[in-house]
């Protein structure tokens, strides 16, 4: 039985560990060089730091995976390097690029991890060079060794706020402010519910008071007013919850909301989405063992719904197991099943307190930049609603017309902020109007690409 | 833009150049770090007018680095490892 693992994110990395314990040596692609996924990405050779420098309180589990990683490499047909750009489930194949030469790779079964990226909110001022998305900044550092900038303020909400500031102070970055635009009030209203995974929620606390106790400038329940600067970033501005504005000095800033699943390849392979109110998100549908509507293709890991590194092992695995079961194997899933029914009661209370701030993206100025790829305005998407074009009542019309989410990143960076400026325009939900329709290649792929 | 170097800075040096002139950067480096932590500022401009970008997701989402290697064509900075004597171009 040919199987094709997309992703080597802790997802990934489980799903072929667990098919190669099974006897199935399965194609496997990951688009890195090395694999690990975001969170576990090891820098290039020169960068080598010790885990515990790299990864904390996790250093633990990216060692263990990372073993798992180089253990099942060459026990499996590993292909890094390499994109998958479009899926045809009529065909069963992988259509892949890799050093500039298409491929392709057909499968009767196939596992797709294909991981997570920032879900931002556009602020006015966001394309100057100087702002990078949370996870930017973390892989900067990470990575690279670098800060984003000498000045560095954070704006967002969500675990990744705290880590990464704390990361950024922790290697002697100026961290001039932290901005949370989750009000204390909705965060301490879900503590109840985070006790479940208290681990996290103890890492989380433990970031926050760090920051206070090195007094770096908290502050929760903001508005951001605008990223300032000609041609970099200058300054920062926002209302606090009492209307009062500030601003900092600062030469970065990293923005981020959570993550959003990179979900093309499900989309491409045909698989209903459905609107997840917890994660206020579409996600593709998939029962609790992986399994979705589409004969052959599995789903794990955040790319299948934010669910973070832990779940992502579990279910990775537990969806290689349900490939076997499908093939007739017999196999132990009950350890597996109750771990990630645990798992997923503390995710449901991390969405609680960190809601997506519906109402920034709802309330930006019409000439704040929103679509990057295209240059479009907030106005110019507005405009979509009313005429002289055609009304647009959902997503792919106001794509249509405005052309937003045609640009080069397909809609990833802007989707959940467009949905919401025209839900607020249309007076409806955001799961009424829709979502991106994906297209394939999933990414640009060079025209010069030989077959 | 400039990403300011805060660990591992003990690396071997690597020479590049942007739209001709030199540019340092060390082993390791993407494309667009060497260009960032190199002083270049920025990496490409918007077609729309609105000026200088410089990345944003830094993880070959976004697509917001493009620049142009001699014999490679158009690549993503964030996604591709600067070589010693390495000729980019803005994209
Ligand atoms: S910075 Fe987003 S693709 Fe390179």
């Amino acid at each position: 039985m040919k199987v094709a693992v997309v992703g080597a994110g802790p997802a990934g990395v489980r799903a072929v560990e667990a098919l190669l314990a099974h006897d199935i040596r399965p194609v496997w692609i990951d688009e890195a060089m090395d694999g690990g996924g975001r969170i576990y990405q090891r820098p290039p050779a020169g960068l080598r730091r010790d885990a515990k420098t790299l990864y904390g309180f996790e250093a633990p589990r990216a060692t263990a995976l990372h073993a798992a990683l180089d253990a099942a490499k060459p026990r499996a047909d590993w292909r890094p390097e390499t994109l998958v750009w479009n899926i045809r489930p009529g065909q069963r194949q992988l259509s892949t690029l890799s050093a500039g030469r298409q491929g392709v790779v057909e499968y009767d079964a196939a596992i797709l991890c294909t991981g997570a990226m920032d879900r931002v909110v556009p602020v006015k001022g966001w394309t100057l060079p100087g702002v990078t998305t949370m996870g930017g900044a973390q892989i900067a550092l990470k990575s690279q060794g670098c800060g984003i900038g000498q000045r560095v303020a954070f704006l967002g909400s969500g675990p990744l706020l705290w880590l990464v500031a704390y990361q950024y102070a922790k290697a002697g970055a100026e961290v001039v402010a932290v901005l949370d635009t989750t009000r204390f009030a909705t965060k301490l209203a879900a503590a109840p519910g985070m006790l479940r995974g208290p681990a996290t929620f103890a890492k989380g606390l433990y970031y926050i008071g760090w920051l206070r106790a090195h007094g770096i400038r908290i502050a929760e329940g903001v508005t951001p007013l605008a990223i300032e600067g000609a041609g970099s970033v200058s300054g920062l501005s926002w209302r606090d919850a009492k209307g009062g504005v500030h601003r900092v000095e600062c030469d970065a800033v990293g923005l981020g909301w959570g993550l959003k699943p990179e979900a093309q390849l499900a989309d491409l392979a045909g698989i209903p989405f459905v609107f997840d109110a917890a994660q206020h998100n579409w996600v593709p549908r998939r029962d609790a063992a992986g399994r979705t509507p589409v004969t052959g293709i599995y789903l794990a890991g955040d790319g299948s719904g934010i669910g973070g590194a832990e779940v992502a092992e579990v279910a990775g695995a537990r969806a290689a197991l349900a490939l076997l079961q499908d093939a007739g194997r017999r196999v132990e899933t009950a350890a597996l099943d109750r771990k990630l029914a645990s798992l997923g009661r503390f995710r449901v209370a991390l969405e609680k307190a960190f809601p997506f701030p519906s109402h920034l993206a709802a309330g930006l100025p019409d000439d704040a930049l929103f679509c990057r790829c295209e240059g479009l305005t907030v106005g110019e998407l507005r405009a979509t609603t009313t005429g002289p074009a055609i009304p647009a009542p959902e997503l792919n019309r106001a794509k249509a017309i405005s052309r937003a989410g045609m640009g080069r990143c397909q809609g990833r960076v802007c989707g959940a902020a467009a949905a919401e400026i025209l839900a607020a325009q249309l007076g409806c939900s955001v799961a009424e109007v829709g979502r991106l329709r994906g297209q394939a290649p999933v990414k640009p792929i060079p025209l010069t690409a030989t077959p | 833009m400039k990403l300011v170097r805060l660990r591992d800075t003990d690396r071997a040096t690597l020479h590049l150049t942007l739209e001709g002139s030199g540019l340092a950067a060390l082993e390791g480096d993407t494309v667009l770090t060497a260009l960032l932590a190199g002083g270049a500022g920025h990496l490409r401009d918007s077609e729309f007018g609105d000026g200088h970008r410089a990345g944003f997701c830094l993880m070959g989402a976004c697509q917001d680095c493009w620049v142009v290697v001699e014999g490679l064509g158009r690549v993503r900075a964030c996604a591709t490892l600067a070589k010693d004597g390495m000729k980019v171009r803005r994209g």
